[in-house]
């Protein structure tokens, strides 16, 4: 009982994590139909920035108040992320708009490949960690030699993503900028011809993007205290299967498909084998795609001649 | 790149460039403020130090601002003074085009057939291993899995992201049953083939109703799951640790090495380890051309139209009673087997395997060099992985650069980098790829080329 519960608060805090990601693929796929491989390198980039800002404002300017520190890293990974990936929309992706399927694709794989490198090659290849932020934990439940507890971080991870998610909804849900969003999805040339700029749309798309998988990169970085060059991949591929799972263009869907699959990898961790973690949640990806293509909730996909 | 707002005409053009130029430089400024101005070192007592290259970091916003600038001052007009194509070129095909693509094939072949003599004539029997080695087979080992991978992505339009499980799937099969068998290259060549056809058929059975994009992600994961399995079945694959002392194949039973049975002696010759490496190098080439035959012959036959008819309208291919699901599965597990025979030479030829090579970045090294060179094209497909595979690996021979950048500069350290910047930029210049002319297979009185503005493909 008190490990399912550990692993309930555990699974949530990766599904949170998880599901800040996800909207980013989940945006871009439902925009301009294409997997953004490069997304991953994205998130592990904003996760590098919030390590630099960190030690700028700790070790340089003496910032000692902890919540004052991770909201300003908060902010300034967001920014910085976000013109860089406004920057890679503009050079790799939108010349090959209108051109050959498979064209982004492979140049959002060229993307993601260059940023991984090039954070290898300029911050080099050990893992960087960081000491814990918090440290502290609140204990819910006395259990018999096994404590339920929640740290400081996971408070933080909850609250934080909780806070832009609304914000987020809000954004897409009740603003013009949202509606243009949505009208982009179902038809990018009729949105265009009722005057929606479809080129600043998609870039704002990106941006927003950006934004959220800088706070999953920041979250990330406080939550396990150590980022490496390699780390973005096999959070980018979970994220995705969680935008696969919520149904890809639905954005609660990408949510609750994050917290799903943060669930299911703790839980497989705790009960079956850690080893095989990773297996169980690419299956879940396989077992999504091929029993319900459309996700939990998605629209079904129609076929037009 | 893409078309700019008209100039006014009240702002001179230098003064534009300038303003772009600025606008640009702030923007490099914002990317690279975080990732070059700053790093960061483990200190001494385990802690991170926060250290600075102001230089480094002005040095690239410069060069980007510079090149920006240059790009509007000169390249812009030059593109607009340059009489643009029309789309459908009817006009005469120019002589020294048609010649060369009339002689690059014997051409090319005709170099790759005596290419290890070239380069034991050039640098003597010393240097010639590694050039032999590094290039002539690390190059054609590409080929073959471009070639390989053409079938499934280039010619039935399946985008396959796990095409390296495959490739692992006969580099294991070689080593576990050779080294538990005894069974000789030449038996499990052909076996290694077979099981990775069969894991294709069994992997791509359940997904290849999937399309494109969905497929692609889901070849990915299984492709991850593939080598997660590689490395935590410890007792089988040796996990991270790999499988080492692979036995190597050998010529007609005679070994390369140095005892008294051995090749060299055999022959009566002087032992160097080059000869091995000549014959992997046949046996290499052996096999890729052995994948292109098969390719030009299948194109030809019904499954192969089949493939291509898929390719470019799947719903129209369902209406005219094609069985979609079985010509995909075919067209996957002749994948698969090349792959697989691709692997087995692998794991010979290292004698050494481990799941650090068949990462999800090989996968994507290798659609991108059937991408890169153009879906479909051999010939393409070929270019690309001599410019991307040669590229990255002359990358390790550029020690002089030691001398202009320090002694710190390590080449090696730039290969990948280069290679997803080399990808992005090919996709930007010619998004179909280096040959994106399709050759039909069935034609009308002549053979006709047909450029690729002419081309539209189906959903796949």
């Amino acid at each position: 009982m008190e490990v399912f519960v550990q692993q309930l608060i555990n699974g949530l805090t990766l599904g949170s994590i998880y599901g800040l990601i996800a909207i980013g693929y989940t945006m871009v796929f439902g925009i301009l139909n294409m997997v953004n491989f490069a997304h991953s390198g994205v998130f592990m980039v904003s996760s590098f920035i919030a390590l630099n800002a960190l030690l700028i404002l700790t070790t340089w300017l003496g910032v000692s108040s902890i919540v004052l520190a991770l909201l300003i890293i908060l902010v300034v990974s967001m920014v910085l992320t976000s013109v860089l990936n406004w920057t890679i929309e503009r050079v790799a992706y939108r010349p090959l708009r209108r051109s050959f399927r498979l064209a982004p694709l492979i140049s959002s794989i060229g993307m993601s490949i260059f940023l991984t490198n090039f954070v290898q090659v300029s911050q080099g290849q050990r893992n960087k960690s960081i000491p814990p932020m918090f440290g502290e934990t609140v204990t819910l439940i006395q259990g018999r030699g096994y404590d339920v507890a929640i740290s400081y971080e996971q408070i933080t991870i909850w609250v934080v993503t909780a806070v832009l998610l609304l914000a987020f909804w809000y954004l897409v849900a009740k603003t013009s900028l949202g509606r243009a969003q949505r009208a982009c999805e179902q038809d990018q040339k009729m949105a265009a011809l009722v005057g929606v700029n479809v080129d600043r749309t998609i870039s704002i798309t990106f941006i927003i993007a950006a934004a959220l998988a800088a706070v999953a990169g920041t979250m990330y970085l406080m939550y396990y205290g150590v980022v490496n060059f390699a780390d973005g991949f096999v959070p980018g591929i979970k994220a995705f299967t969680a935008a696969v799972l919520g149904g890809i263009g639905s954005l609660p869907g990408a949510v609750i498909g994050g917290l799903l699959i943060g669930l299911i990898e703790t839980m497989w961790s705790a009960y079956f084998s850690i080893d095989y973690k990773d297996v169980a949640v690419f299956s879940v990806l396989a077992i999504t795609l091929i029993f319900l293509p459309q996700g939990l909730l998605g629209r079904p996909d129609v076929e037009k001649v | 790149m893409s078309p700019e707002a008209p100039v006014r005409a009240s702002q001179a053009p230098v003064i534009r460039a300038l303003k772009e130029a600025a606008l640009t430089g702030l923007l490099a400024a914002a990317v690279f403020l975080p990732l070059i101005a700053f790093t960061t070192v483990q200190s001494m007592r385990n802690e991170l130090m926060l250290e600075t290259q102001w230089g480094l970091f002005f040095s690239f916003v410069a060069i980007v601002v510079v090149a920006r600038f240059l790009y509007f001052v000169v390249l812009a007009p030059w593109l607009e003074r340059r009489p643009s194509k029309p789309i459908a070129s009817s006009a005469p095909v120019p002589a020294w085009r048609s010649a060369l693509t009339k002689w690059f094939t014997p051409f090319a072949l005709g170099f790759v057939a005596i290419y290890p003599i070239i380069v034991i004539l050039l640098t003597g029997f010393g240097g010639a291993v590694k050039w032999i080695d590094n290039f002539g087979i690390q190059i054609l080992i590409y080929v073959m899995l471009g070639w390989g991978l053409n079938i499934v992505v280039g010619l039935a339009g399946l985008l396959d992201l796990g095409y390296v499980a495959f490739y692992a799937v006969g580099a294991y099969s070689y080593a576990l049953l050779s080294k538990t068998l005894g069974f000789s290259f030449w038996m499990l060549l052909p076996l290694s083939g077979i099981l990775a056809a069969f894991w294709g058929i069994l992997l791509g059975f359940p997904v290849l109703r999937l399309r494109g994009d969905y497929l692609a992600i889901v070849t990915l994961a299984f492709g991850e799951i593939i080598r997660l399995v590689l490395i935590n079945w410890v007792e089988v694959t040796g996990g991270y640790a790999g499988i080492s002392g692979i036995p190597r194949p050998t010529f007609f039973g005679i070994p390369f090495n140095a005892s008294e049975e051995g090749f060299a002696a055999v022959f009566g010759l002087e032992f160097t380890p080059l000869y091995r490496t000549i014959f992997l190098y046949y046996v290499i080439l052996g096999l890729a051309l052995f994948t292109a035959f098969i390719t030009v012959r299948l194109r030809r036959m019904p499954v192969g139209r089949a493939w291509e008819a898929l390719r470019e309208d799947e719903i129209a291919c369902r209406s005219l009673g094609i069985n979609t699901t079985n010509t995909k599965l075919t067209a996957f597990a002749v994948g698969a087997m090349l792959g697989g025979f691709a692997g087995s030479f692998f794991a010979a030829r290292q004698g050494f395997i481990s799941p650090e090579s068949f990462t999800a970045i090989e996968s994507a090294s290798i659609l991108s060099i059937v991408v890169l060179g153009g879906m479909g094209s051999q010939i393409g497909v070929a270019i690309a992985a001599v410019i991307l595979v040669g590229g990255t690996e002359i990358m390790r021979e550029l020690d002089f650069l030691k001398q202009i950048f320090g002694n710190d500069f390590e080449p090696i350290r730039y290969r990948m980098l280069l290679f997803g910047l080399a990808m992005v930029l090919i996709m930007i210049w010619k998004p179909r790829g280096l040959i994106s002319t399709r050759t039909p297979s069935v034609f009308l009185e002549e053979r006709k080329a047909i450029p690729a503005d002419l081309l539209k493909e189906g959903r796949g």
